[in-house]
């Protein structure tokens, strides 16, 4: 018998929860292909694309007007956050008063902490009835794409902020002594050194939105169409799932995982391609 | 940066007013929505909303079975991530170099698990830990899902606080001999105390915010949990069921979302407060 060696010990235990840490991402992507694997198997992926419609009960499950919902309104809330998000980060860090830049910078923070839900409830009783003023039933794409940036632009700007903050004041104090304006020191001088981080930042972001589920569900309508206009209801992959997953069976459960599957490669890819081209960018 | 001198070419002056109108818009969008929550919740919030059961589904009545199992819900996801995230933490941190291929794969993984989109956590917390574990739905499951969520924020708050110490600490530990055991048990844990708690306290705001993950997982009994077997009904869900299950919940939302409002509020102004504690250097 060697005596137990306390180091030997402890190393142990930290390589196993280690382990245990890094296992949970291997545990999540086999459960899911596990359980989205009898639906890949009876039908053949090209279902997913070509079938008629959404009917899991009879067995049909077109995916497409799903993916384009999410889609739709992915696109549509970062188009609109994005340059929100960025202007404000410009007017806390170049434009406003350093106490105003402050108490601006203190309200994003909350607000980025607000779960999605209550963005989503207060959708319901101010947006959704909104729009149905203008066109009837207010559950539609835009409520969807309204909410969903009021989400996404708090994590936006300040994602903009951090990347403005980090630059080398040594840069603008040469810009400035150089006698360039504060136009063209902003343009041309800081813009071009935070592009990639920013873009980084939000890549990231949309990636995170294309998976927000419940804000979105709570005014979009779930109607499962290729929404005609923006006034139209829509269903998105995320909400699909959170909708059906209490009474689907077989096939339809295991379509609902591919479905999850699907976004998880989304995720999977996002990460990986935003960490090769923004290493700084990777915190959490 | 506030302190570029401003000149007033035309660029200049557009960026300005642009930033500003957008700043403005921001915070009176955003004032205007935390302003309706707050005077539609104080209506419906009195002692006795949260120490009473719900009734006819949370119209009338209170919110203190949904508290209890918010809390045991955060208490256990925290009693069950800490100790692997604490571990995982000090693995990367001290046995590892930020360069090596295993500390690389690590974080890529643990970003990756960060990135996945609530609902797919959902969705593996079904699988896994209700169905394969047989846990049911139940505090349990929902927590061991969170879990899981919040690791890679712990995990890599942890590893940058125990970075944050000087590698003097180190080498003096081991001229004098100290084990690595001791080292890390009565000198870098007790360094980083600070920081690792600042960690709990951004992972209980994200844990108790979310929603998605938690449908599937904990459910959504309105009982008050009797064991953490039970299902139990987390404040998000509730805010959840009541504006889209429940017509006339309205008002009991509005109470429900301004108390988990508060809550995040308080949980942020702690985050603020230990934050400018390790600025100041209390820890160096």
């Amino acid at each position: 018998m060697f005596p137990l060696n306390k180091d030997k010990l402890l190393l142990l235990i930290l390589r196993v929860l280690t382990g245990i840490s890094v296992a949970s991402l291997l545990f999540i992507l086999f459960y899911l292909f596990k359980e989205a694997l009898p639906v890949v198997q009876s039908n053949s992926l090209l279902n997913f694309i070509q079938d008629d419609s959404w009917y899991p009960t009879k067995g049909e499950y077109l995916l497409s007007p799903m993916i384009i919902g999410s889609l739709m309104i992915m696109g549509g809330a970062m188009l609109l956050s994005i340059p929100f998000g960025i202007l404000s980060a410009i007017l806390t860090q170049f434009y406003a008063p350093l106490w105003f830049a402050n108490v601006l910078q203190r309200i994003t923070e909350i607000l980025s902490g607000i779960p999605s839900v209550i963005y989503g409830f207060l959708g319901i009783v101010i947006i959704v009835p909104l729009l149905a003023q203008f066109e009837a039933p207010g559950t539609s794409v835009l409520a969807g794409v309204l909410v969903l940036s009021f989400i996404v632009l708090p994590n936006i700007i300040l994602i903009a902020s951090n990347s403005f903050a980090q630059i080398n004041p040594i840069y603008i104090h040469n810009a400035m002594s150089l006698g360039l304006s504060r136009y063209a020191i902003i343009r041309h001088v800081i813009f071009p050194q935070i592009k990639s981080s920013l873009f980084g930042g939000i890549v990231l972001q949309s990636g995170r939105a294309i998976g927000e589920t419940l804000a979105v569900l709570m005014v979009c309508g779930n109607v499962v169409q290729i929404p005609g206009s923006i006034f139209d209801p829509v269903r998105t992959l995320t909400s699909n799932i959170a909708l059906e997953m209490a009474y689907a069976m077989d096939n339809h459960r295991s379509a609902l995982f591919l479905s999850g599957l699907l976004l998880m490669i989304v995720v999977l890819v996002i990460v990986v391609l935003t960490e090769n081209f923004s290493p700084q960018e990777n915190k959490l | 940066m506030n302190n570029i001198p401003g000149n007033s070419s035309m660029p200049d002056l557009l960026l300005k007013i642009s930033s500003w109108l957008c700043g403005l818009l921001i915070i009176s969008f955003f004032s205007y929505l935390l302003v309706d929550i707050i005077l539609n919740g104080f209506i419906r919030i009195d002692w006795a909303f949260f120490t009473d059961s719900p009734i006819n589904a949370g119209r009338e009545g209170g919110i203190a079975p949904m508290l209890m199992s918010t809390l045991l819900i955060l208490l256990l996801c925290l009693l069950i991530a800490l100790p692997i995230g604490i571990a995982s933490a000090i693995y990367l941190a001290e046995y590892t170099s930020e360069k090596q291929w295993f500390s690389r794969f690590v974080r890529r993984s643990l970003n990756i698990i960060a990135g996945v989109p609530s609902i797919v956590m959902g969705l593996f917390g079904y699988a896994f830990f209700v169905i394969a574990l047989k846990l049911g739905f139940s505090i349990l499951s929902g927590a061991l899902t969170l879990a899981c969520m919040v690791l890679p924020l712990l995990i890599r708050s942890i590893e940058d606080s125990l970075r944050m110490i000087p590698q003097s600490y180190r080498l003096n530990a081991h001229a004098l001999g100290l084990s690595q055991w001791r080292t890390i048990f009565r000198i870098l844990l007790p360094m980083a105390s600070q920081g690792i708690l600042l960690a709990v306290i951004l992972s209980i705001g994200r844990a108790m915010a979310e929603t998605a993950a938690l449908l599937y997982t904990s459910g959504y009994v309105t009982r008050m949990p009797e064991s953490v077997f039970d299902s139990g009904r987390s404040l998000s869900v509730h805010i959840f069921d009541l504006s889209m299950n429940v017509p006339g919940g309205e008002q009991s939302a509005y109470a429900s979302a301004l108390t988990l409002i508060i809550l995040l509020l308080i949980i942020n102004s702690m985050t603020v407060m230990f934050s400018r504690l390790i600025k100041k250097g209390s820890i160096s």
